[in-house]
């Protein structure tokens, strides 16, 4: 009987830690009002985490779109429509995967850094030395990395885009040698600004809470200890890759029944 | 403010465990305004916890946390912010921002709290660093300062808003000789210079026995002795006796509650006689 004890134990602590990721977020999110009158902190915040994704995205973005060029035109061609090439590019970057590669890429590089640096500073007493000099750490430490993160996360998805489309030119148009006019022209006529362009962009602030809230709260609930903080980086990426994931098809199925 | 006569803080029949364990079991003590109080104990004897207790940090089981008359564990948020912005803590290691350098660790709670322009947060800062003397070390980072340097700068940054209450954890542990003395002459100091009240926890006698006022020794989860160094001193309270001589045995159990020696080992005879 002994497993019966132990599944309620287990479901027990599940949920209180739901619980407390729950009363988090709300805090985070009733905190968002202070946060926007101390703009300079949610600046050097986004400095550090979109400045320094910057790179990683770009050549990901680079190569993605490399790919796609490549891959599209082998199928299109079979149809005798490659003159799409630049529509299929784009629709594919702009709806799909410029949000989630990059809040998978987001998540490996700015989230992991967030866990550590918040449960390193967990384990060296500053939130609790915070805390007692009246300065709320939620406020001061947190909220601010969680805005930036929110609002970083469109811009490099956007980076993301953009430079896979030329990626996807480079290949497509210089390479292989589809006509310039269409690629533009039929990329130019089918996105459409709302219904894809806006998709995506609700895909990628959608993924910067996601991601950004998961790497906070594994370093605000990180054990204090370098084990502990170590484990709460690795979980970061794993909740929220899939999370990411998760949450992609469920909005990729709702934006479709709109 | 209550008259001067008061206690700044007093614990009134304090409960506090973690889990089943009780760390403290009806603990009363009161520290005077203006002097220098030393919380003294074994290990583990919850020191640190009644410092947490005062902060707010931590609420008891049961009984009083009184900070100048205020309940502590009933404040909200708020209050409890409110408070805190008057007492000051010298964490063990110090507790730098690891991402700020030793200037703007100590304008932090400047900055943070008051509305002084950078100018005025400079002198007040430097006053600080020098009252330390650490005013040329401004511009170093947390990790390229030893670890009595980081507490003295820790020191500068407690008592940057001229708090009423210090709290010291530890102040002496990890310290060579040398630094040990600066840092005790510095807190008898501060104390007298600046009009504080101190609570230093700490495990070394006779460093502490020389600047403290008064020393409580807390032992099992109780106040075994409360008095002048000279009173603890001359305790014949077996407990305070074995704390102030640094007896191994004695009242203060070495031994972690655990089963007897013969269970562990197996050197009990089994009932019914397996094997």
């Amino acid at each position: 009987m002994k497993w019966v004890s132990d599944l309620g134990f287990k479901t027990r602590q599940q949920l209180a830690d739901l619980g407390h990721a729950a009363r988090l977020f709300v805090r985070l999110l009733w905190l968002m009002g202070p946060t926007l009158r101390r703009f300079g902190l949610v600046r050097d915040q986004m400095h550090f985490l979109g400045n320094y994704s910057l790179a990683i995205i770009s050549v990901s973005g680079l190569f993605v779109g490399f790919v796609l060029g490549l891959q599209g035109y082998y199928t299109l061609q079979r149809y005798g429509s490659s003159s799409a090439l630049g529509l299929l590019v784009a629709l594919s970057l702009v709806r799909e995967l410029g949000p989630v590669v990059t809040a998978l890429l987001f998540a490996g590089r700015a989230g992991t850094s967030l866990t550590a640096e918040i449960g390193l500073m967990k384990a060296g007493e500053q939130l609790s030395a915070m805390d007692l000099m009246a300065v709320d750490p939620l406020r001061r430490i947190l909220a601010p990395r969680f805005l930036a993160g929110v609002l970083t996360m469109p811009i490099l998805a956007a980076v993301f885009s953009a430079v896979g489309i030329v990626g996807g030119w480079v290949v497509g148009v210089v390479m292989i040698g589809v006509d310039p006019g269409s690629f533009w022209g039929q990329m130019q006529g089918g996105v459409d600004v709302w219904k894809d362009v806006g998709n995506g962009v609700v895909k990628s602030l959608v993924f910067g809470v996601t991601v950004t809230f998961v790497a906070l709260l594994q370093g605000y609930e990180a054990q204090p200890t370098p084990e502990g903080v170590s484990r709460a980086t690795t979980r970061t990426v794993v909740v929220a890759s899939l999370a990411v994931l998760g949450l992609d098809f469920l909005l990729t199925a709702l934006m479709f029944s709109i | 403010m209550s008259t001067d006569t008061a206690p700044l803080v007093e614990l009134r029949d304090l409960q506090f465990g973690y889990n089943d364990r009780l760390i403290l079991d009806g603990v009363s003590l009161c520290v005077p305004r203006g002097k220098v109080t030393a919380l003294m104990g074994a290990s583990g004897g919850g020191k640190t916890t009644v410092l947490r207790l005062i902060g707010g940090q931590y609420r008891a089981q049961s009984g009083q946390v009184l900070f100048d008359g205020q309940d502590v564990g009933a404040l909200n948020q708020d209050g409890l912010y409110a408070l805190r912005r008057r007492m000051g803590m010298l964490f063990q290691f110090g507790a730098l921002f690891t991402d700020l350098n030793v200037f703007d660790n100590v304008a932090f709670p400047l900055r943070e709290h008051t509305d002084l322009d950078e100018a005025l947060i400079r002198d007040i800062v430097l006053m600080k660093l020098e009252a330390v003397g650490l005013r040329g070390a401004r511009d170093l980072k947390p990790s390229e300062v030893s670890g009595g340097m980081a507490r003295r700068v820790a020191l500068a940054r407690a008592i940057a808003l001229d708090p009423d209450l210090v709290m010291y954890d530890e102040p002496f542990a990890g310290l060579d000789p040398i630094s040990l003395g600066t840092a005790a002459r510095l807190i008898r100091q501060l104390n007298d210079s600046l009009g504080l009240t101190s609570i230093i926890v700490s495990h070394d006698l006779d460093e502490t026995f020389h600047i403290a006022d008064q020393v409580i020794i807390l032992a099992n989860g109780r106040v075994a002795a409360q008095g002048t160094p000279q009173e603890v001193r001359a305790s014949q309270d077996p407990l305070v006796h074995q704390f102030v001589t640094a007896a191994p045995e004695g009242p203060v159990r070495f031994h972690f509650p655990a089963p007897s020696v013969q269970e562990d080992f197996g050197l009990a005879p089994t009932a019914g006689g397996r094997r």
